[in-house]
């Protein structure tokens, strides 16, 4: 179900057509997926403040409602370790277009994996599972399937995976605690369910799955036009 | 929506009968079913008269029999009249043959027809589309008999959109000697769509295997097909044109570009146990192994060979489609050396593939099916018989196949289809067990077992 706070931003976003990375990290941690500690500051000032209360070393993010792609205009620092470092690229973000502020979060570890949502005119809503990141476009190993998923369904995408290994602990490297990743597909597909009528596409790329936990790191949606 | 007074009429008008024009598709419609079907005919046409001795009602509400059937092969624009009057005579059903609806521009004209016909009750296939071939009741293809290539009677109904497809495709069931119980060609699929099909077929006594090929589907109507096509107890093949979009739309997410149409399209219906045929080389393969296995197999491939070369092409062609194929313990082959052929003992290989050598005789293949079909890890098996090896006799294929309507596993056999070794060929087909042009097309027909499976 849909609280009153995810429609209120749901309502908020409609003049832009999609909803902004803090704003839909909100929705998502209000529906009960793992999102990292984040801020979202509006100035210098809370720059400062927000870095304190997260902790270094950080992630920061341009936030404009004209930038859909963040990672196309350098827009997102990872491991920034001193307040001045945190300064400078605060100053680079603010010449962005339509500037709105900055997202400070925590750095969490991982493997990185793609979940989305689609509204395909033949079937209606399509959930994507994929290895993700930045270059998930060159790869393309995702496993698609129809909403909503039975757990079946969501066992065999993740099993569909070219690089399914991968997320299993290979050569020596940890499993993914691959619980946490069914039960962020899970509560992802009844949320969009919910959300069908809204949105044209969903992703959270990357969500962070390492041994303990699957963290939605980046979001966006795309709402209906 | 009830389709069987459409598809299975006892009685059928044929509309816009020429007595001017031999060649028009409403005198060929109705000749072919006068002289060779077993529907009863009438022709009709505004004018009346007399066609070939026959008397030409001048409306369907003037034939004097109940009419279960009206294929209407008129100019577009007279199309609406006609269905007035097939309503008002209760036909069961129509065959809308004429073009000129939506596929050149005149949407108004086919939702009239839909509306009327939905209000009216009267279901019709089209507009512009041959209809239906179901020997040896109907045939409403306005192509003369003389040119048709006609599979025989069989098992698996074929619904296309595209009618020259149909007909080609149609060429290659007869080839393959894969009997279709009917094929219709549905046109513009203005009224009666795939999905009412499928539930039809579903029901149909005379049907193991539903095919289809599709173009595309409206808003939401996929999800109503695979939904109703899971539920559907017999196998549902569905070959998808049009793989790559037109237009590359600009698109704004990751998942919106990497979940593109025919990706979508392909996944829903893996997840749903939908067998996908990705090309045509796959459609009646497909449709020949799955009227004869219906169950989805793991694939796990056994394989038994005349030839090491073909075991290893196979080997590497159920690699290459995501099949397996296990090994044979130590055990399991000491236990196959034991009971071939003393000559084949030093000389045959028993890992699996299985390569009994040109010295095998009948009896090798049929010891080494026999284990084969008893293995539990293997839910496959394939024969590639080598019919000029001098030990083998056109018993085989008969002898093999009772093998497997034996112990229930599915069997599949490679056979060269030339005119000699017809008597092979038909020793399996003709004991329902299918056989393929070459070793891929046997890989081929059993990955179709596979597809049945939700993934």
């Amino acid at each position: 179900m849909l609280t009153g706070e995810m429609k209120k931003i749901l309502e908020a976003s409609r003049s832009i057509g999609w909803v902004m990375e803090p704003e839909a990290k909100q929705i998502f941690s209000l529906a009960g997926l793992d999102v990292p500690r984040f801020r979202w500051a509006k100035d210098k000032g809370e720059v400062t403040q927000f870095a304190e209360e997260i902790g270094y070393p950080l992630v920061a993010k341009v936030v404009s409602p004209k930038v859909i792609h963040k990672s196309d205009i350098k827009g997102v620092v990872v491991g920034i370790e001193t307040q001045q470092e945190l300064i400078e690229v605060y100053q680079r973000f603010s010449q962005v277009e339509s500037f709105a502020g900055m997202l400070i979060e925590e750095r969490v570890p991982g493997i990185e994996v793609i979940v989305g949502a689609k509204m395909d005119y033949q079937f209606g809503l399509i959930i994507l599972l994929g290895m993700g990141g930045t270059s998930a476009e060159i790869y393309r190993d995702v496993s698609l399937r129809m909403a909503p998923l039975s757990p079946i369904d969501i066992a065999s995408m993740v099993k569909c995976l070219k690089a399914h290994e991968l997320l299993e602990g290979y050569r020596g490297s940890d499993a993914i605690h691959l619980g946490q990743l069914v039960k962020t597909i899970q509560v992802f597909s009844a949320l969009v369910m919910d959300l069908k009528g809204e949105i044209e596409s969903i992703d959270l790329n990357p969500v962070m799955c390492s041994s303990a936990r699957c963290v939605v790191a980046d979001a966006r949606i795309m709402l209906r036009g | 929506m009830n389709l069987n007074r459409l598809l299975q009429p006892k009685t059928l008008a044929v509309i816009g009968v020429s007595s001017t024009n031999d060649r028009h598709p409403a005198n060929v419609i109705f000749n072919k079913n006068h002289f060779r079907q077993k529907v009863k005919v009438f022709p009709v046409n505004g004018r009346g008269g007399n066609f070939h001795g026959e008397t030409v009602y001048p409306r369907v509400t003037d034939i004097p029999q109940k009419v279960d059937l009206a294929v209407i092969a008129a100019r577009a624009e007279l199309v609406p009249e006609i269905m007035t009057d097939c309503i008002e005579a209760g036909v069961g059903g129509a065959v809308v043959v004429s073009g000129g609806f939506a596929e050149s521009g005149q949407k108004d004209l086919q939702e009239r027809i839909v509306s009327m016909a939905k209000k009216g009750n009267l279901p019709f296939i089209g507009p512009n589309c041959l209809g239906i071939f179901s020997p040896p009741y109907l045939d409403t293809f306005f192509l003369p008999n003389e040119r048709m290539v006609r599979p025989e009677k069989g098992r698996v109904a074929f619904v296309s959109q595209s009618g020259g497809v149909l007909v080609d495709q149609m060429v290659k069931f007869a080839v393959e000697g894969v009997g279709l119980s009917l094929a219709l060609s549905i046109g513009n699929k203005a009224l009666v769509r795939e999905l009412e099909l499928l539930n039809h077929f579903a029901r149909d006594a005379e049907t193991d295997v539903i095919a289809f090929y599709i173009e595309g589907f409206e808003e939401n109507e996929g999800r109503a097909f695979v939904q109703a096509a899971a539920e559907c107890p017999k196998p549902v093949i569905v070959f998808k044109a049009g793989k790559t979009s037109a237009g590359s739309r600009a698109v704004s997410s990751h998942t919106a570009s990497m979940a593109g149409d025919y990706e979508v399209f392909s996944s829903v219906l893996a997840q749903y146990g939908i067998v996908e045929a990705k090309d045509e080389f796959e459609l009646v393969p497909f449709c020949e192994a799955l009227s004869c296995y219906q169950r989805p197999i793991e694939g796990r491939i056994g394989i038994i060979t005349g030839s090491g070369g073909h075991g290893a092409i196979a080997v590497d062609a159920c690699f290459s489609h995501g099949l397996s194929v296990p090994p044979l313990s130590e055990k399991e082959q000491a236990e196959m050396r034991a009971i071939l052929s003393e000559r084949l003992q030093e000389i045959a290989s028993f890992g699996n593939p299985i390569d009994l050598t040109g010295s095998a005789v009948d009896d090798d293949f049929v010891n080494a099916t026999k284990v084969l079909s008893k293995k539990d890890d293997i839910d496959c098996v394939l024969i590639l018989l080598l019919p000029y090896s001098p030990g083998i006799t056109s018993d085989v294929g008969a002898r093999l196949s009772q093998i497997c309507l034996q112990e229930g596993k599915p069997l599949v056999a490679y056979v060269p289809h030339v005119e000699k070794f017809l008597m092979f060929v038909e020793g399996f087909q003709f004991n329902h067990v299918p056989v393929s042009h070459s070793i891929e097309e046997a890989v081929h027909m059993a990955l179709a077992m596979k597809r049945r499976r939700p993934c």
